[in-house]
């Protein structure tokens, strides 16, 4: 199952890391902290590590650390705009109930 | 849901924590503003897509305020209402405001900065780029999803004090953070990358709607520093559109018109230049209210030719630049191009032939500087923590204090790097003197007169001492936005006080540019009147003491006695109204060859009475 992009949201990693100039996809993942006990972490990558494990939607690649894997498994990703603002959703089946501003969740 | 962006690696934020941050490039005649998202500076568009904000903003009748195209549309119809380039009024007196006489706006001459009056009242220009940066923010907030935690703004590297001041108070009117003002050609340099290129000099040459910028940075170990600034804040797009506009009235043989027909052709005539720009000749059509016609052809050469003069004008400043940063030419290794202005070919070409090469114009030159403060601010709000960035600016003309006769002791130097303290220490002049006055100047020459007056204050509570031996330390502090405070502070009983220097006007570029020229052409003049004033004051000062010296203890002297030194005050006395320096000065010292015995006699008894039980302070010498 792993993680997956949406083609839309594959098309603009493809354009940012073009314009960065670098990377080699995107990691995606969990750190512990926030008012509702997690967060999500979303980042270039530069250096991959040993444990780390690679998806690869519409030719991305994402990588997930295993620790993360359980809270992220079958989440996919999509890039939307709403009004002036843009940016990454996430679609995780995990959640049991988000903060109010979707940045930090339980599962 | 809040939507998220990439991060740099490790460099996610803590939920809530991310700080959102803008750049923003108040310019005279558009404004944008730029964040970093997703690792990249971007600028934000508006719900129709068009980054760009005209810098137009109109007080209508029912109470509305537009801002930007819509404001553009109304400038036609309605000119009193509708400002254009508010920059130009910031931080200025009406005196300083350049062709005031040919603007349709009911200009109120307020105290300090100039008003206008329009249909909603009396407006300052801090108010009306307030409304411009309330849009720009406001366009930030809802394409980042929430408030920001502060901006960096953009000005012209020429501003100064009073400019400064006035665009800090537009932005907090405008419930703005300001993080930092950013001189232009720094945050292009910084859009540009130069902050990781090779080490190396750098020029930057921005050409904008209404001002002329030039920097000449230096690159080394990750520092980032502006050697020196030049340029004319009288300069720009606009001048080329007015220039083609009267060869356009000459061309089609008309009169000069006036409202809207004039504006209409200055319109046409901006139009014609942008499109020079791409294609080697440009037709201009209007028919005038006035019943006239308009249909002429421009090229490319034509136009080049009737604004040389104006190409030529960024030229002087290019060479003071670089004689002010002490290189040549062929030291810079490469040329940033900024402003809408600097897409005109025969721009281009002047700049390449000046430095021997191509210069920079992969990015955008209008948004070039958007994108500088919108990195800028993204590290000031916190979010890059590898970073550690280094941005230093320098202060455009001297900085000083009025001492006695009416001559600067220069405190801060011309392209003193930003921030900066420098301190100095002054005495009294007077015995028991118990108050010193402070006058805070700014300018290259010897002469008070000669300078621009910023600031008066005054350090009481002094005590009574001898004259020479209070030590008042001055302090002069610029932050890194380039304002300036002052403080004096008697070194004994550290009395002390303070101004933050908010001058009631600023200097405008062409002064600046005036009074840097006259600086070099009147050296030689301002050292000789700097010598006379030097020996008229210090002649005055050993006249004073004399006459006090005669009036107190006159009984020391004998008939003869007292006939010499009184001869000797009278010649000083004739001398002091002269202006030979020279015999000024050999008149100091006949009066104190005569004075000699006087002196020692008094010395004498002060010692005496010292001995006797008086305080130090009393004793006059
Ligand atoms: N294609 C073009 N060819 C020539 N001039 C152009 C072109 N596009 C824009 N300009 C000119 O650029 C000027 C505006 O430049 P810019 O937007 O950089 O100015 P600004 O930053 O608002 O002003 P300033 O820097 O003086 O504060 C206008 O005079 C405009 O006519
Ligand atoms: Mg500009």
């Amino acid at each position: 199952m792993g993680v997956t992009l949406t083609e839309n949201a594959a098309r603009h990693v493809e354009n940012f890391i073009a314009k960065r100039g670098k990377g080699l996809g995107i990691r995606f993942g969990v750190k512990t902290s926030g008012c509702s006990g997690m967060a999500y972490k979303l980042e270039f990558v530069d250096d991959k590590h040993d444990e780390d494990l690679i998806f690869e939607s519409h030719g991305i690649k994402i990588l997930v650390d295993p620790k993360s894997l359980p809270y992220v498994e079958g989440t996919e990703l999509d890039f939307v705009r709403e009004g002036l603002n843009e940016g990454f959703k996430f679609n995780n089946p995990n959640v049991k109930d988000a903060c109010g501003c979707g940045e930090s969740f339980n599962v | 849901m809040a939507l998220l962006q990439i991060s740099e690696p490790g460099q996610s934020p803590e939920p809530h924590k991310h700080r959102l941050a803008a750049g923003i490039d108040l310019g005279t005649t558009n404004s944008l503003v730029a964040t970093v998202r997703n690792g990249i500076a971007v600028c934000l568009p508006d719900e129709h897509g068009r980054t760009m904000l005209p810098s137009i903003v109109q007080y209508r009748a029912d109470g509305d305020v537009v801002v930007g195209q819509s404001a553009a549309q109304a400038h036609t119809t309605d000119p009193k209402n509708t400002i254009l380039s508010v920059k130009r009024f910031m931080g200025r007196g009406l005196k300083d405001v350049i062709h005031v006489e040919a603007m349709p706006y009911d200009f109120v001459d307020a105290e300090g900065m100039v008003r206008l009056r329009t249909v909603q009242g009396v407006r300052s220009p801090v108010e009306i780029s307030a409304e411009i940066l309330r849009v720009l923010g406001a366009r930030a907030e809802a394409s980042l999803g929430g408030p920001l935690t502060g901006v960096v703004i953009t000005v012209p590297a020429y501003f100064d004090e009073a400019q400064r001041q006035a665009t800090k108070d537009a932005a907090k009117l405008a419930g703005l953070n300001v993080l930092r003002l950013l001189n232009e050609p720094t945050a292009a340099a910084v859009a540009y990358g130069l902050d990781n290129a090779s080490e190396g000099v750098y020029a930057v040459y921005d050409l904008g709607g209404g001002t002329f910028d030039l920097s000449i940075l230096k690159l080394s170990r990750g520092i980032f520093e502006v050697l020196a600034t030049s340029g004319d804040s009288a300069l720009g797009g606009d001048d080329f559109d007015h220039r083609l506009f009267c060869w356009l009235l000459d061309k089609a043989r008309i009169a000069p018109p006036s409202g809207e027909d004039a504006r209409r052709l200055l319109m046409k005539a901006r139009e014609a230049k942008e499109l020079l720009s791409v294609c080697e000749e440009a037709p201009v059509r209007a028919s005038l209210a006035s019943g006239e016609e308009v249909s002429l052809i421009v090229t490319r050469d034509d136009f080049a030719r009737m604004t040389e003069h104006l190409v030529r004008k960024t030229i002087a400043p290019m060479r003071k630049v670089l004689r002010d940063a002490g290189l040549s030419a062929d030291e810079v290794k490469g040329v940033v191009m900024v402003g809408g202005a600097t897409r005109m070919p025969h721009i281009q070409r002047a700049v390449a032939d000046f430095f021997g090469q191509e210069p920079l114009t992969n990015l955008d030159p209008d948004k070039v500087v958007a994108l500088g403060a919108a990195i800028q601010a993204n590290i000031l709000a916190g979010n890059r923590k590898d970073e550690e960035w280094l941005l230093l600016d320098v202060i455009p003309l001297s900085l000083g204090l009025e001492t006695m006769g009416g001559l600067v002791e220069k405190v801060i130097p011309r392209n003193a790097t930003l921030p900066i303290a420098r301190a100095q220490e002054f005495t009294t002049f007077k015995d028991g003197q118990t108050a010193m006055a402070f006058h805070v100047v700014q300018g290259e020459r010897e002469l008070v007169a000669d300078c621009r007056s910023l600031a008066r204050f005054e350090l009481r509570g002094i005590p009574p001492m001898a004259a020479g031996a209070a030590r008042i330390r001055v302090t002069f502090q610029v932050d890194a936005d380039g304002l300036l405070s002052v403080s004096a502070r008697e070194m004994a009983s550290g009395v002390e006080t303070s101004v933050l220097v908010k001058p009631s006007y600023g200097l405008s570029d062409d002064e600046i540019a005036d009074m840097l020229k006259e600086g070099i052409e009147h050296a030689e003049e301002d050292m000789g009147a700097r010598a006379l004033r030097e020996q008229q004051v210090e002649a005055d000062r050993v006249i004073e003491a004399t006459e006090h010296a005669l009036e107190v203890d006159g009984a020391l002297l004998d008939d003869g006695e007292r006939a010499k030194v009184e001869a000797a005050l009278a010649a000083l006395r004739e001398l002091r109204g002269g202006v030979d320096h020279a015999a000024i000065r050999q008149g100091i010292a006949a009066l104190g060859r005569a004075t000699d015995e006087f002196a020692a006699r008094r010395m004498d008894r002060s010692i005496r009475t010292a001995l006797t039980g008086h305080k130090v302070s009393e004793i006059e010498v």
